[in-house]
C-alpha cells in the first residue's frame, strides 16, 4: 500500500493505505479523529465536512491521494473543551443540537461561511447550510449559534 | 454508558471492564411475593443500590435503565437527584442502560423517562437523603430536625458531617419503601432551571460521543451485505473472491445472511461490494401497489378488527343532524437517523459483549440470545449512544449483525455500521395509515356522533414485542432461521396503531374502530409518536372539517367541545400568543396564497399537551411552506425548559418534514428509496420559525415531550392549507404536484 503524508491540523500525518481510501475513513480510524462522521458516503448529508485548505469539502468523497502538500482541518483543529472557538462556544451556548450528529458539519461549514462572510444574514446562514442535514430539528439554533459567533467575533 | 466520560482513554477503559456490583432486582426477585406498589421505574426495580450510590469521594453515581437518545433525559435525571438528595449538580455521574450495571426500565420509548425514570429517582433519593440524615443524627446525637443540609455537607451547629464520611457505613441494599416525599416545588433548586446539556461539550469539540467513535484494541471493520428485497434467497455468491481481497479478515455466509470483516473500514467496503456484485438472489413481486392503490389495498388486507373504544354506541341522536365524512392516508414514513445504525461487539470464550445504540438493552439482550441461539446469560449489552433514533430504526439489526459477525474475527472486537442504502433499505419504517372519520353534527352545532376508523400494520415490532419470536433482522435470514412472530398491538390508554385515536373531546357518543393488519410485506415499527401522527392528523383535521360545517370558528369549537381545563388552557394560550384572529373555516381568511391552521393533542392522552398554530404560503405550483410556527405546551413539571422546548420545536420541524415532503418509495419486488436523493427531508430553507411557550405546573408530575408535537403540527399544517386554498388537503405527503391538483 503507497504512503500518503497529510497536513492535519496542523501537524504532520503518514498513513498507508489505497489512493482511493476516502479521507473520512483515514481521519476517524488511522489518525482516531471522531469530528468528521460517516452520514451517507456520497456527499448528500454533510456529516464528515471537513476544511481543505480552508475551504469546506466532504471527506467521504474526497480521495486520499489528492490532498498532498494541503491542509486538513478537522473539528478538533478549531478548538477544544478548554479552549473551544467562538463556534463551538457559540452551539454550546445556544444548545444548538439535539442528537449532535449533525453538529460537526454545521460548525465545520458554518467556519467557512464566516471565514469569508463574517456577518452573514440568517438567510445567507440558511443557503450555506442547505447542503447539511439535521434530522433532530435543531435547525433554528444553529442558526442562532452561527449569529452569536458572528457577534462574538465581531466584538 | 457513562456521560462523565470525554477522553477516549476512558472510554475505552470504562467500555471494556464491567463492574456489576449492584443489585439488579431481575424477574425472580420481583415474583417472589405481591407487594405495595412503588412509584415510577422503582415498581420493577425495588433495590436503592440499583439506583444510587453515594462515594467516598465527594461524588454520586446513579443509575437509570433510560439511555439518552439526544432528547437531554441524563441530564433531566441528574437534575432531578441533585436536588432530591441535596448535592450540587456537578457531583452528579450517570450510568445508563446497561444489562451488566443498570434498572432494567425496558424501552426507551414513549415518552415516558421522565415519568418512569425521574419519578423513581425523585422517591429513591428522597429516601437516600433521609437514611443520610439519620445516620448523621445518631452520630451528632441530635434529632433530625436539628440538621440542615447543603451539598452534602450536614450541619448541627457546631458540628458537621459530609455524604462523603457516611457513605462507608450506609447500606443501600435494601429495598425502597416510597416513604421519603420528594421535594415541592417551591424547593427546588436545579429543577426547573435550562441546566445545559451534558453531553454536548464533547460534541462541539470532537470527543468520543458515540458508539461510531469507539476504538477497542485489535478491532477489525465490518459491512453487511443485505439481500436486494425482503424476502429474496441467495442462489449463489463468490466468497472466495471476496476473500482474496486486501485485508479481509472474514467472509460470512449463513443461508442468506451475508457479511464481512476486514483490517481497515475502505476495505470492509470494498468487500462488501465485491461480495454483492458477486451474488445471486431469487425474487418475487410480493411489495404492495404504490400511490393511491396502496390504500386501497391497505383496507382489503386481512386484519384484527376491534372496537377501540364506545361511548354511548354510534346511531341515530334524534332530531336533524349533517353528516359529515372524510378519508386521510399517510404513507409509509422513514426515521431518516443522520448517523447510519452502528455496533462493536466481540465474541471471546463463548461471551458476547455489546455496545449498541438499541433504546431497549436488556428487550435486545432477549431477542439477541433467540438469534445467536446462546442463553441470556452469555450477552452484555451496553448503551452508548448513536445519531438520533426517532423510534426503532437499524440499531438493534446491527447490534444483531455484529454480533454474529464477531463469531468469525478470532475475538477482535468489531465495528459494523450500515451503509446508507442499508439504513433506508432495511430500517422498520413507521407504517402507511387509512383513517376514516364521520360526524353528525347537531342544529346547535354540536358534535353528537364521532366515529375514527384505523387501518394500519404494526407500530411496534421491537426486541420482545412477542416473545415467542424474535425481533432482529439477522436472525431471520440465518440458515436455520429465528423468524418473528405476531406483534400485539399496546392497549389503551397509550395504544400503539390506535394511539390518540379517542379523542380528548367531550363527545357524547363514540366509536372507535381499529383494523390492526399483522402482516407486513413492508417491514414496520416505532417512529416517534407510532400511529398518533396520523391519527391527530385526521382527528383535529375533521375537527375543521366539521366546525366549518357548523359556520364556527375552529379554535372556538374545540373549546366547545373540551372539558379538560388544561388542554383548554393550552388551547387558549396557543390562540393567544399566535395572535389568532377568529374565522370561520377553509378559505376564509386565507386569500388564497397565505393561510394559518390551529390543531391541539395531548400525546397518548397521557403525557404532554400541545398545541400548535402554523402559518404557510402556498404558490401556483403547488408549493407549500411553512413560515411560522406557534407552540404551546403544558408538560405537568418542567425539570428542564430548555430541553422541553429544544424537544418540541425539533418535533415540529421533523413533522412539519414528514408532512410536507416524505414518503418511502418502493416497487413491485424493492424498496427503491435508497439514499437521500430518494427520500428528501426539510433543509434549512424549508425550516419554519418556530416559537414555544412552556405553561410550567410544578406542583404536577413531570409529562413527557419527546412525542407531543408532531401530531398538532401536520393538523395545524392541513388546516393552514385549506384555510389558504379553500381546499382540504388529505394525503399526505403535500407535495406540490398533490396540492396543484387539489388547487385545479
Ligand atoms: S457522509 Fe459525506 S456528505 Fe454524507
Ligand atoms: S442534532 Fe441530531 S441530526 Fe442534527
Amino acid at each position: 500500500m503507497p504512503e500518503y503524508t497529510l497536513r492535519v491540523n496542523g501537524a504532520s500525518r503518514t498513513v498507508r493505505t489505497d489512493a482511493d481510501t476516502p479521507l473520512l475513513y483515514v481521519l476517524r480510524n488511522d489518525l482516531e479523529l471522531n469530528g468528521p462522521k460517516f452520514g451517507c458516503g456520497i456527499a448528500q448529508c454533510g456529516a464528515c465536512t471537513v476544511h481543505i485548505d480552508g475551504r469546506a469539502a466532504r471527506s467521504c468523497v474526497t480521495p486520499v491521494s489528492a490532498l498532498a502538500g494541503k491542509n486538513v482541518t478537522t473539528l478538533e483543529g478549531l478548538g477544544t473543551l478548554d479552549k473551544p472557538h467562538p463556534l463551538q462556544q457559540a452551539f454550546l451556548e445556544e444548545q444548538a443540537a439535539q442528537c449532535g450528529y449533525c453538529t460537526n458539519g454545521m460548525i465545520m461549514s458554518a467556519k467557512a461561511l464566516l471565514d469569508v462572510n463574517p456577518k452573514p444574514s440568517s438567510a445567507q446562514i440558511k443557503t450555506a447550510l442547505a447542503g447539511n442535514l439535521c434530522r433532530c430539528g435543531s435547525h433554528n439554533r444553529i442558526v442562532r449559534a452561527v449569529q452569536r459567533a458572528s457577534a462574538n467575533k465581531g466584538a | 454508558m457513562t456521560t462523565t466520560t470525554l477522553s477516549r482513554r476512558k472510554f475505552l477503559k470504562q467500555g471494556g471492564i464491567i463492574v456489576a456490583s449492584f443489585t439488579l432486582a431481575g424477574p425472580a426477585a420481583i415474583a417472589q411475593q405481591a407487594r405495595a406498589p412503588l412509584p415510577g421505574g422503582l415498581n420493577n426495580n425495588r433495590m436503592l443500590d440499583g439506583w444510587i450510590r453515594i462515594n467516598a469521594n465527594g461524588r454520586v453515581t446513579i443509575h437509570t435503565g433510560k439511555c439518552e437518545i439526544g432528547q437531554g433525559i441524563l441530564t433531566a435525571l441528574a437534575q432531578i437527584a441533585a436536588d432530591e438528595l441535596d448535592v450540587a449538580y456537578e457531583r452528579i455521574d450517570m450510568v445508563s442502560a446497561d444489562t451488566a450495571r443498570t434498572p432494567n426500565e425496558g424501552m426507551t420509548a414513549g415518552s415516558l423517562s421522565v415519568e418512569g425514570s425521574g419519578t423513581a429517582l425523585r422517591f429513591a433519593c428522597a429516601e437516600v437523603r433521609g437514611m443520610l440524615l439519620a445516620a448523621a443524627a445518631q452520630k451528632l446525637n441530635v434529632t433530625v430536625d436539628k440538621l440542615t443540609v447543603s451539598d452534602g455537607a450536614i450541619s448541627a451547629s457546631p458540628t458537621r458531617l459530609t455524604y462523603w464520611d457516611l457513605a462507608k457505613d450506609l447500606n443501600l441494599k435494601r429495598e425502597a419503601t416510597a416513604t421519603a416525599k420528594p421535594k415541592p416545588a417551591s424547593q427546588h433548586k436545579v429543577i426547573g432551571k435550562s441546566v445545559p446539556r451534558r453531553d454536548f461539550p464533547a460534541k462541539v469539540t470532537g470527543g468520543a460521543a458515540f458508539v461510531q467513535d469507539m476504538r477497542l484494541p485489535g478491532m477489525v471493520f465490518g459491512r453487511v451485505v443485505r439481500p436486494p428485497s425482503y424476502r429474496a434467497q441467495l442462489v449463489s455468491v463468490d466468497e472466495a473472491a471476496a476473500k482474496a481481497l486486501p485485508g479481509v479478515v472474514a467472509v460470512m455466509r449463513d443461508g442468506n445472511f451475508l457479511a464481512v470483516a476486514a483490517a481497515r473500514e475502505e476495505q470492509a467496503i470494498k468487500a462488501a461490494q465485491a461480495l454483492r456484485a458477486s451474488a445471486k438472489w431469487n425474487e418475487s413481486p410480493d411489495l404492495p401497489p404504490g400511490g393511491a392503490a396502496l390504500y386501497e389495498h391497505l383496507k382489503k388486507m386481512p386484519s384484527r378488527d376491534s372496537v377501540i373504544k364506545t361511548v354511548t354506541p354510534v346511531g341515530a341522536s334524534g332530531g336533524k343532524v349533517t353528516s359529515i365524512e372524510a378519508e386521510y392516508t399517510r404513507p409509509f414514513q422513514s426515521h431518516g437517523s443522520i448517523g447510519p445504525s452502528c455496533a462493536v461487539a466481540q465474541f471471546k470464550d463463548g461471551k458476547y459483549t455489546v455496545w449498541t445504540h438499541s433504546q431497549g438493552v436488556f428487550p435486545l439482550r432477549n431477542d439477541l440470545a433467540k438469534a445467536l441461539k446462546t442463553p441470556i446469560a452469555n450477552i452484555t449489552c451496553t448503551h452508548v449512544e448513536g445519531s438520533g433514533c426517532y423510534g426503532h430504526n437499524g440499531a438493534d439489526d446491527v447490534t444483531c449483525d455484529a454480533a454474529l459477525l464477531a463469531r468469525a474475527t478470532g475475538g477482535n472486537p468489531v465495528k459494523l455500521q450500515w451503509m446508507r442504502e442499508d439504513e433506508f433499505g432495511w430500517e422498520p419504517f413507521g407504517s402507511a395509515m387509512v383513517i376514516k372519520m364521520q360526524a353528525h353534527l347537531d342544529e346547535s352545532g354540536q358534535i353528537v356522533n364521532w366515529q375514527h376508523e384505523t387501518w394500519s400494520h404494526p407500530h411496534s415490532t421491537r426486541p420482545m414485542s412477542n416473545p415467542a419470536g424474535s425481533f432482529v433482522l439477522g436472525g431471520w435470514h440465518l440458515a436455520s432461521p429465528v423468524p418473528p412472530a405476531v406483534p400485539n398491538n399496546s392497549p389503551q390508554p397509550s395504544g400503539a396503531a390506535d394511539r390518540n385515536a379517542v379523542p380528548l373531546y367531550d363527545f357524547p357518543r363514540q366509536n372507535i374502530l381499529l383494523h390492526y393488519i399483522t402482516d407486513m410485506p413492508v417491514r414496520t415499527s416505532a417512529l416517534r409518536t407510532l400511529g398518533a401522527y396520523a391519527n391527530v392528523f385526521a382527528l383535529e383535521s375533521f375537527i375543521d372539517e366539521t366546525a366549518l360545517a357548523a359556520g364556527a370558528d375552529p379554535v372556538e369549537f374545540r373549546l366547545r367541545h373540551m372539558k379538560n381545563p388544561r388542554a383548554r388552557a393550552v388551547i387558549e394560550l396557543a390562540a393567544q400568543k399566535s395572535n389568532w384572529k377568529p374565522n370561520t373555516g377553509i378559505g376564509k381568511s386565507g386569500n388564497g396564497s397565505s393561510g394559518r391552521g390551529f390543531a391541539f393533542a395531548q400525546y397518548k392522552n397521557l403525557a404532554a399537551y400541545c398545541a400548535v398554530v402554523a402559518d404557510v404560503t402556498v404558490d401556483r405550483n403547488g408549493n407549500v411552506k411553512v413560515t411560522r410556527a406557534v407552540s404551546v405546551v403544558d408538560a405537568g413539571l418542567a425539570v428542564n425548559p430548555d430541553g422541553i422546548i429544544n424537544q418540541i420545536e425539533g418535533g415540529i420541524i421533523q413533522s412539519a418534514s414528514w408532512t410536507l415532503k416524505e414518503q418511502v418509495k418502493f416497487d413491485r419486488q424493492r424498496i427503491t428509496t435508497r439514499s437521500w436523493a430518494d427520500y428528501p427531508i426539510f433543509t434549512f430553507n424549508d425550516v419554519p420559525d418556530v416559537e414555544v411557550h412552556i405553561i410550567n405546573m410544578p406542583n404536577e408530575r413531570p409529562l413527557g415531550v419527546g412525542e407531543g408535537s408532531q401530531g398538532p403540527t401536520v393538523a395545524a399544517i392541513a388546516n393552514a392549507i385549506a384555510n389558504a386554498t379553500g381546499k382540504r388537503p388529505r394525503d399526505l405527503p403535500f407535495t406540490a404536484d398533490k396540492i396543484r391538483t387539489l388547487m385545479a
